[in-house]
This record gives C-alpha cells, structure tokens and sequence, in this order.
C-alpha cells in the first residue's frame, strides 16, 4: 500500500482534483440560489477539463487533450452561458423549495458517498490504471447528483443535477479506463448540448401553460382515475 | 433468360417502388394514377409473372446486396418455391392492378397518389419476401408488408369501424412477426449468422427443431388466418378496398404458406411426424371454423373473407399431410400432397381475387355490401355476374374448373394414408378425411349462398335498379381471372408438371414418377387403374349434356309452354320480401353447428304490430380468448397506474433506488 507521498505527483493531483469535485457536489447540494448553482457547475466543468488533461499529459495519450478541450469548451463555457441566459430571461434565480431540508441532505449525502466508496472497492481493484482509487469519488459525484435531482423542484436546477451527473460518469471513465473511445465521447457531448436545448425548449413551454417553472405543477398532468 | 430472373425480380420491385414513388409524386391526381401508374404497375406484374415462371425449372440464383446495415447486405435468392410464389404475385398483381385502375375513386379517405404508393411499396414487399434470403431481409420486408396493407386496410380512416379493424390486424401481424423473429433465432441455432444458407446447415437438437417449428407455424399462421389468430380477416377484408382484399386474400396469405414451406420443408432439416398430426388437425378444425362461419355471414366480403380461412385451413392440412408423409420416408406421397397444396395455392389466388374484385365492382354499383340489401344483379351487372359465377363454381369445387383439381388431389393423397406404419395415425386420418371433406361440400353450399343471393333472384331494394356494370378496365380484369380459372382447370397435367421442381426441392421426389398413365389428357397421380380425372372429357360430356338436354326440352316442350303466374301457390303477389334470405339460407347451418357460434337472437312476438327479427352472431374466440387477454392486461395496468404519482421527484427516487439496488446487488 503506497503512502500518499510515495505516489507520483501528477496521481497526488488528481487526487486533490478529484476531492475538489466531491466538495464541489456538496456545495451544489447545499446551494439555494441557482446562479450559484451554475457557476459551481462551471468549476466542476473546470476542474474536470484539467484532470483530464493531467492524465493525458502523464499517460501519453493525445486524444484525452482532445477531450479535454472539448470538455472545456462545452462545459465551462457553452452550457453555462446557455444557463445563465436562460436564467436571466425567465427570471428565476432563487431556488428555495426543497423537498427535504439542507443538512438532511446532507446526511443523506454522506450516507450516499460512504456507499459509493464500498461500492468502487472492488471495481478498483479490478481496473489497470494508476488513477483508479478515485472511483469511488466519480461514483459518489453521480449519486449526489442524481439526490439533487430528486430534492430539488425548478426544471432547471433537476437539469443542473442532469448536467453534474453526466460529468461524474466522465470522471469515471477517465480514471478508471483513461477515457471512453472518441466516438462515445463525442456522442455524448452531442447528447448533452442537444439535450440542453431541447429542455431550454421546454421550460419555456412549461412557463407558458402554468406561469412558472416549478413542477409540482405538472402534476396534475397524471392520468386521473 | 433463366440466369436473368433473380436481376428481374430485383427490377420488379425497383420498377413498382418507383411506380409507388411517381403516384406520390402528384398525390391529389387520381387520373394520373389510374391511367398511367396502375397501368403500368399491372405491366410490370406481368414481367413478374414471367420472371417467376421461367426461373421454376431452373437452378437456384444467389446474389448480395450491398444494402441494409453495416456488415448486414441482403441477401437474395430464388428457387423453384420462390419462384411458384413470385408467378401467384405477378400474374394476380397484373389482374388487381388492372383493376385498380378503373377502381379507385377520389375522396374515399387516402389521397389516390398515397394510395398508389402504398399499394406498389404493398407489392414490392411481398416480391421481396419472396426472395429474401436470410432472416434480416425477411423480416424488414415481411414488416414492410405489414406495414403498407395495414395503411391499405385504413384507405377510408374516416370510418371508427375501419380503424379498429386496421389496429387488430396490425397488433395480431405484429404478434406473429414476433414469433418469425424468434423462430429465426432458433433456427440459426447459436452460431449468429443468419441467412438461410447457414440455416440449412445447422443440426438442431433435442426439443429445438419442434420449438422452431411451432414458432413459424404460430407466426406465419397469424398471417394466414390459422384458428384462433383468424380474428384479423374477417374485420380487416370488409374495411379495405376491394383489390386491397384481393390483393391480401390471394397474395398475402400465400407469403405465410411460404414462409411455412420454407422454415418447415427447407430450413429445418428432417421433420417430425407429429408436427404433421398438429398442423393437419389445426388446418382441419380451420376449414371447418372458417367455413361454417362463413355460410351464417350477410356482409358479402365477410363471408369471403371467412372463406379464404377455411381455404387456408385446407391448405395447412395438406401441408401437415405432406409433413406426415416426409417423417414416415414416403416421398412420393409428400410430393403428390404438396403438388396439391401448391395448386390449391394457385387456384385460391385466381378464385379468390376474382370474386373479391367482383364484390368490388357490385360495391361501388350499389354502394351496399349487405347481403340482405342485394339480389337480382345478373339483370344490371351481367358482365359482373357471369365472370364472378366462374369464381363462384371454381371455388366450390366443380369440375371442370380449378377448384375441383386441387381439392381432388388433395382427396387422393388422403385416401392413401392407410399406408402409414402408425396405426393410430391410420385410425385417425379417415376422420380427417371425412372432416375436409365436409369442409369443402359446406364451401360449396356457402358458395350457392353468396351467388344466390347476390346475383339471382329479384333485387332487394329499388335503388339497385340503378346499378351499373363494371367499366371495361374491370371486366377486363375479371375475365382474365376467370380464364385463368378455367385454364387451371382444363391443363392440370401441365401445372402440376411445372410444379414438380418444388417436390424435388422440398421432399426429395418427383410428384410424377409413380404417374401410371397421365398424360396431357388423364391426370392419374398414382395408378390410372386407381384414380385418373380428365377434365377436357368432364368438358365435353357437361356441354354435350347441357346441349342435349335443351335439345330435348326443345324438341317436346316447345310450343307447349303455358303461360302462368310462376310459383304463385296462391300468394299471386309476390314482392322481393318473400326470397330467402341470407339469414334463411344459412339458418341450417346455424341449427346444426350451433355449438360453434355465440348467437343473440331477437325473435318477434306473433301480436308486434312491427315485426322484427335480429340475429347477432359472434365467435367463441374472442370472448374465450381474447377479452380475457385484455382484461388481464387492463389489469395490469392499472396496477402499474398506481405508482403513477405524477411527481417528478418520486419517479426520480423510484430509478435511483432501483440503481441503488443494483449496485448493491452486483458488487
């Protein structure tokens, strides 16, 4: 078992990146305003690009740069702007009903990133690479991000949890198998920019039929009986 | 010319896409599409046709389309079996064409050009299934024939009826497209490839051959109407246009036969004798089914529609003979039974085209497909009439017309069952034998019954008396289906000749070698001294018959005719009120087989100052199979609606459980 010093530096980095991104997806999940929300989105994006490109640089693989840059592009400069336009123009910033309460959440939370870390046991162990022990930080990332999905009740913060979990399956991939294939990588950049756009869509949709973007009030869209 | 079929075929169905493609070019002209595009439709048919008939005597032809997916061409092939199948197309498609030429008329739901389309992209399909050959190409062209008659069925979507009768088709086609699908992966028994070549070469094992069989025949007996998947036909026959009915009655049903051939003869290698007794009985209670419901119906196309179930009945009987015969190493008995099979094929294309178009054109002359409502058209429509009584004797199985050679074939190959080594198969066919044979006698009264009461007697309603005879594009069409009949019927000799490289293909054998004495004259498909038909003899004995006997009637009648009320017993004013019935004709049949319907009867009191009589019957099928079916899934569903909160959130907390779950599970 290698001490934290005895590992080389660019792994300590990722390893720092990698808590940086857990704490990132707390703040998220503790964060009332939704302008907030998306620059924290923003960082994630940022930091995600950069340990990207770390693990490219040390193991020698051009096409993570590629990633990279994509995912900087995308992800810290594109979608966030898109947001944030999209937040000006339906006047939403305060996100203040929530289903369960902050430090419930936060426990819940904690739970959720000690599960994830028995889970990525096994799995690390499996996988070849050097970054493999932050895994489980990938995989918690996507759970707490799917949690503030459920919490949260405006579209648009339950699309930011979207967008946060989509970034924890790619941290996934690159630290356990240094990036998925181009073509899936691609493919799934495209997926979340059409998918952004086509909930832009919709939430101004949804504002038009009931004068306001939370959804409790598609509830009533149910089949009655 | 034989090398050419198979890039023929492949021009065919470019030739009739573009057909189809050109009418939806110009959607809204309905001249353009009945006088250049079914026209032309009907010229290419014809090609078919030939295409077909030159490439039976010939080798197999094999070729790759770079089409379809990635690593996935289609593969094409044409053999004798595809290529007797492809001739049923071309030369049933020339005559609907033709028909639908002077058919189709605007404002009847679907634009004419869309209709056009769907109608070539219809006929294309089909030649594609024909010649498909692996289980890719099948299945996209087999849906793609489904597809396209279900919109045909819908032509006049206005109709709620008609909606719900297109839904029931394309659920029950799609159930059974299903089962092809599975059955395909059965056949290709693990090894991932799968065109038919790879098919041919896989040995099965244990209960896998059965499960594969069973697959086809629950698939492909869907598609051809096999008890209790029949419940299609009778709804979707009357909701489709006339040539539409045709089309799928003649055409479509006999894909399913192929399909069934193919699996059952060609891809599954070595048969087992009691699949023969489940098709055979399956196929009997069939006929027997379609049939008697046929004689208790009083829509016209209902009842033929009914028909063609028993006609497919028959033919899948024959076809379980012919298995029957295969397990027990008799090749020359399966190839006599198919040679009946595949004419029966042949003939209940041309009979059954013929009388559905003819139903067409009394439809659209008195806008009326109730049998109560009709009668006394010979007098307005004699073209119509007399051409549709050559259908009406040929499917009812009199010689000397097509009907008659296939079902006495078929007959033949039954007597000489008792030559199987199972006696309690032996035991078991003459009732089989007795049950086909009441099938085909009951086909017959059901025939009388729809010519009767469609064309003879005085008509039911006055406004009939304005109906007009079938324009000449249409009596055109019909009477080339009636001489095909006639054809069929006179030279069966030569058809079964050019039948006879299926036998060899499927069974192993030759229909003909054990032929005694037949010649272009005698038909003797075992032993002149045994049996032997000629219809050229039956011909000419009917004609000098019926010349004889107006000679005698002539010679001591004449001049001694009386004139007088006919038939009056007292009652001088007759009105069209007091002709039987399609009710009454069918009521002995109703008596009789009652156990078979479920009947709601309404009887008038003897003081109703209005009298009224009101039958309803229905199948047993669909409330002891079907609505159970959909009340269970009803049920379903509405245990499922239960968790249908209709609050993201809970939704979200229900997948993120389950994936919870699964970690947990799986780690």
């Amino acid at each position: 078992m290698p001490t934290l010093t005895t590992l080389p530096l660019w792994v300590q980095i990722i390893n720092l990146l990698a808590a940086i991104l857990l704490l990132l997806a707390f703040a998220m999940l503790a964060q009332r305003r939704i302008v907030s929300l998306i620059d924290l989105y923003a960082w994630q994006g940022l930091v995600l690009a950069s340990s990207t490109a770390i693990v490219g640089y040390a193991t020698g693989q051009p096409h993570l740069y590629f990633s990279a840059g994509l995912t900087l592009l995308l992800k810290v400069a594109l979608l966030p702007w898109l947001l944030h336009r999209l937040v000006r123009q339906l006047d939403v910033k305060w996100d203040v009903e929530r289903l369960i309460n902050v430090p419930t959440t936060m426990i819940i939370g904690l739970v959720l990133v000690v599960f994830a870390f028995n889970l990525a046991v096994p799995i690390s162990q499996l996988a070849s690479t050097v970054t493999r022990a932050t895994l489980g930080i990938a995989l918690a990332t996507v759970m707490l991000s799917f949690l503030m999905m459920i919490t949260r009740r405006k579209a648009i913060s339950q699309v930011i949890g979207f967008l946060s979990m989509e970034n924890g399956l790619f941290f996934a991939a690159t630290s356990a198998t240094y990036g998925m294939p181009m073509v899936v990588e691609l493919g799934i950049a495209l997926d979340v920019l059409v998918g952004m756009l086509i909930l832009g869509v919709f939430f101004f949709q949804i504002r038009e039929q009931f004068d306001s973007l939370d959804l409790k009030h598609l509830e009533k869209l149910k089949d009655s009986e | 010319m034989n090398a050419l079929a198979l890039d023929l075929v492949i021009a065919v169905i470019v030739a009739w896409l573009a057909v189809g493609a050109l009418g939806l070019a110009r959607p809204a002209r309905l001249k353009f599409a009945s006088r250049v595009l079914y026209p032309a439709g009907a010229v290419v048919g014809v090609v078919l046709a030939i295409a077909g008939f030159a490439a039976m005597g010939a080798a197999p032809q094999s070729q790759v389309l770079p089409l379809g997916l990635p690593d996935l061409p289609f593969h094409l092939r044409i053999d004798s079996l595809s290529a007797f199948f492809l001739l049923i197309l071309g030369s049933v498609a020339a005559a609907v064409s033709l028909y639908s030429a002077g058919y189709f008329r605007s404002n009847e739901g679907t634009p004419p050009g869309l209709v056009c389309f769907q109608y070539h992209a219809f006929l294309a399909a089909m030649a594609l299934v024909l010649v498909a050959d692996d289980g890719y190409v099948f299945m996209v062209a087999w849906e793609a024939m489904a597809l396209t008659s279900y919109f045909l069925v819908t032509t006049d979507h206005r109709v709620p009826e008609i909606r719900r009768a297109g839904f029931l088709y394309l659920l029950i086609a799609h159930v059974g497209a299903l089962a092809i699908l599975l059955c395909f992966g059965v056949l290709q028994g693990g090894s991932g490839d799968y065109t038919f070549g790879a098919m041919r070469g896989q040995q099965l094992s244990g209960l896998w051959p059965s499960a594969a069989f069973f697959l086809a025949l629950f698939g492909f007996g869907a598609k051809a109407g096999l008890l209790p998947l029949h419940v299609w036909l009778p709804e979707a026959h009357p909701a489709a246009p006339s040539p539409v009915s045709a089309l799928m009655s003649a055409v479509m049903l006999k894909t399913a036969i192929y399909g069934l051939l193919r699996v059952s003869f060609d891809l599954l290698q070595g048969q087992l004798w009691w699949w023969g007794v489940v098709a055979l009985g399956l196929g009997l209670v069939t006929a027997l089914y379609g049939v008697v419901f046929a004689a208790v119906q009083t829509d016209m196309k209902r009842l033929l529609a009914y028909s063609s179930i028993e006609n497919i009945g028959i033919i899948v009987a024959g076809i379980g003979l012919a298995i029957l015969f295969r397990a027990y190493a008799k090749p020359l008995l399966a190839a006599i039974t198919l040679t009946a099979v595949l004419y029966h094929c042949l003939n209940h294309a041309f009979f059954k085209s013929l009388l559905f178009l003819a139903t067409g054109s009394v439809l659209h002359a008195t806008r009326e497909r109730s049998l109560g409502r009709l009668g006394g058209l010979i007098h307005r429509m004699p073209w119509v009439a007399w051409l549709a009584l050559v259908g009406t004797l040929a499917i009812a199985g009199l010689p000397p017309l097509n009907g008659f050679v296939s079902e006495w074939l078929l007959l033949q190959a039954f007597l000489f069952t008792p030559t199987l080594p199972q006696s309690f198969v032996n035991m078991l066919v003459p009732l089989a034998t007795a049950a086909l044979v009441l099938a085909v006698a009951l086909s017959a009264y059901v025939m009388v019954k729809f010519y009767g009461i469609v064309f003879l007697g005085r008509p039911r309603e006055s406004s009939l008396a304005h109906a007009q005879d079938a324009g000449p594009v249409e009596r055109a069409a019909l009477a080339y289906l009636a001489l095909g009949c006639i054809a069929l019927g006179l030279f069966p000799v030569n058809v079964i000749a050019l039948l006879d490289p299926i036998n060899a293909l499927l069974v192993g054998s030759s229909a003909l070698q054990g032929g005694g004495g037949s010649s272009w004259l005698l038909l003797a498909p075992i032993n002149a001294d045994r049996s032997s038909y000629s219809p050229l003899i039956v011909l000419v004995v009917i004609i000098a018959v019926v010349l004889l006997t107006m000679q005698i009637v002539h010679r001591f009648y004449h001049g001694r005719v009386r004139s007088a009320p006919p038939w009056d017993c007292g009652f001088p004013g007759q009105t069209p009120r007091m002709q039987d019935t399609a009710e009454g004709f069918g009521q002995p049949i109703r008596t009789v087989f009652e156990p078979f319907f479920r009947m709601q009867r309404h009887l008038p009191s003897p003081f109703d100052a209005e009298p009224r009589y009101a039958v309803k019957v229905d199948d047993h099928v669909w409330y002891w199979l079907y609505l159970p079916i959909a009340r269970g899934v009803e049920m379903l569903a509405r245990l499922a609606g239960r968790i249908q909160q209709g609050r993201i959130s809970v939704y979200l907390t229900f997948s993120f459980f389950t994936l919870l779950a699964l970690l947990f599970f799986v780690r």
